[in-house]
C-alpha cells in the first residue's frame, strides 16, 4: 500500500471509494446529469463532499493533471478517478457513466429545441440556470482554498499563486497555454525546491537506512 | 457525405483531440473553420446551436461535439428515419474521434505518472500546480458570469451568480435546489 510520506506533500486519504462498476458508472451518470452548464462544480461536491471519494488535496492535484492534458477535463478526471479504484475497467466505466445517458438527453433537446427556444419563460428559465452554473463553479474554486493552506509553498504564497492565475485567465484573458508555462512553470519550479529543502529536513532529522 | 468524406471527418476530430489542451471547447473556433466555413457540412446556425444547447443541458460540456455529428448527418441524409440513423453516426464518428486520443495519452500518463509518484519532480509537478488549479476553477466561473453581459448591464445575473457563489462555498445546500431557483427567477423574469 502507500508509502508513509512527509505531511505536507501527500494527501490524506479519503476514507470511502466505490464499491463496484455498477457504482461507479451510476455515480458518474448522476453527476453528469445535475452538471447544468459544466460538471466541475458537481465534481467537486459530489465525489469530494458527499460520497468522500477523494480529499480536497487529491481532487486539485487530479484536476491539475486533467487540465493540462489534451482533452475534456471532465473526461480526463473520470478517467483517473475510474483507472484508481478498477484500473481500465474503471476508466471506461467512468467515461462511459459520463457521457451514455447525457448523449441521449442532449440529442432529445437539440431535436425539440426550436420548439421552445422562442417562449420567454423557457429564455428566463435557461439565463436564469446559467448564472447559478457560472456561480456553482466560483462557489466549488472558493471551497478549494482551504486546502491551500496546507501546501508545501505554504499558504500564503499559494493563495498569491491562485490570485495570478485568475487575473490572468479571469480578468487579463490571457491564453492558458502561456499561463501554465509562465505561473505554472515558476510555481512548480519553487515547489520542487520547497520539497527539496524538505526532504533534506527529514533525513537530518531522522536518517533512513 | 461520401465514405471519405466521414473518414475526412474523423481524422480530423483524431488530430484535434491531441491539441485540445485547456478542453475540447478550446478548439471551437478550429472547428467552425473546417465544418462551416471550408467544408460547408453545417450552417453557422447549428454551429452556435449546439454549443448554447450542450452548454445549458446537463452533462460535459463536449457533447457540443456529438452534436456537430448529429446535425452534419442530419443534413447529409435530409428526413426521418433515415436522418436520425445518419444522425447517430456523425454523432459516433465525431465524439470517438475528439475523445479517443486524448483519453489514451490520459491513461498512459496517469498510469505512468502513479508509476514514478514518488519522484520529487513528479509531485513537484502535481502540487505545483494545484494553486494555478483553483485560480483557474473561479476564473472559469467568472467567464461564466460575463457571458450574460458585463456588470453593470447584467447586474441581476451576476448578483445571483454571485449570491450562489456565496451560497455553495458556505452550506451544504443541494445545487439542484440552486438551479431550480434560478431557472424560477429566469422564467418569472427577475433576472
Amino acid at each position: 500500500m502507500a508509502p508513509p510520506a512527509t505531511p505536507t506533500t501527500t494527501p490524506e486519504p479519503a476514507p470511502e471509494r466505490p464499491a463496484n462498476l455498477k457504482a461507479l458508472f451510476w455515480a458518474f451518470t448522476w453527476l453528469a446529469l445535475q452538471g447544468f452548464g459544466g460538471v466541475l462544480a458537481v465534481v467537486q461536491r459530489e465525489l469530494v463532499t458527499r460520497r468522500r471519494w477523494l480529499s480536497n488535496e487529491e481532487f486539485i492535484e487530479d484536476w491539475a493533471v486533467a487540465q493540462i492534458l489534451p482533452g475534456p477535463n471532465v473526461v480526463n478526471l473520470s478517467i483517473m478517478i475510474g483507472d484508481r479504484y478498477f484500473g481500465l475497467r474503471g476508466a471506461a466505466t467512468a467515461v462511459l457513466g459520463m457521457l451514455a445517458i447525457p448523449t441521449f438527453l442532449v440529442v432529445g433537446l437539440a431535436v425539440v429545441y426550436l420548439h421552445f427556444s422562442s417562449i420567454p419563460q423557457v429564455a428566463g428559465a435557461l439565463r436564469g440556470m446559467g448564472a447559478v452554473a457560472a456561480g456553482l463553479v466560483m462557489g466549488a474554486g472558493l471551497r478549494l482554498t482551504g486546502a491551500l493552506a496546507r501546501h508545501p509553498l505554504g499558504g500564503p504564497l499559494a493563495m498569491a499563486f491562485a490570485v495570478v492565475t485568475f487575473i490572468a485567465m479571469g480578468l487579463l484573458r490571457l491564453p492558458l497555454g502561456w499561463v501554465l508555462l509562465v505561473v505554472g512553470g515558476f510555481a512548480c519550479t519553487l515547489t520542487w525546491f520547497r520539497l527539496g529543502l524538505a526532504a533534506a529536513s527529514t533525513l537530518h532529522g531522522e536518517p533512513r537506512p | 457525405m461520401t465514405t471519405a468524406d466521414w473518414l475526412h471527418l474523423f481524422l480530423y476530430y483524431l488530430l484535434l483531440s491531441l491539441m485540445s489542451v485547456g478542453g475540447a471547447i478550446a478548439t471551437a473556433p478550429d472547428m467552425h473553420r473546417f465544418l462551416v466555413s471550408e467544408h460547408g457540412w453545417l450552417t453557422d446556425l447549428q454551429f452556435n446551436n449546439s454549443i448554447a444547447i450542450a452548454q445549458s443541458a446537463p452533462g460535459p460540456n463536449v457533447l457540443f461535439v456529438g452534436l456537430f455529428g448529429w446535425n452534419v448527418g442530419m443534413n447529409a441524409a435530409g428526413s426521418a428515419p433515415h436522418g436520425w440513423l445518419m444522425g447517430a453516426l456523425g454523432l459516433v464518428v465525431c465524439m470517438v474521434g475528439v475523445l479517443l486520443p486524448s483519453s489514451t495519452v490520459t491513461w498512459l500518463t496517469i498510469r505512468w505518472a502513479q508509476r514514478h509518484r514518488e519522484r520529487r519532480a513528479v509531485r513537484a509537478f502535481r502540487l505545483g500546480l494545484a494553486p494555478l488549479v483553483v485560480g483557474l476553477i473561479c476564473s472559469t466561473g467568472w467567464v461564466l458570469a460575463g457571458s450574460s453581459g458585463g456588470i453593470m448591464q447584467a447586474w441581476p445575473l451576476w448578483s445571483l451568480s454571485a449570491v450562489t457563489a456565496l451560497i455553495v462555498w458556505r452550506t451544504r445546500i443541494h445545487l439542484l435546489w440552486l438551479l431550480a431557483a434560478g431557472a424560477a427567477l429566469g422564467a418569472i423574469g427577475l433576472v
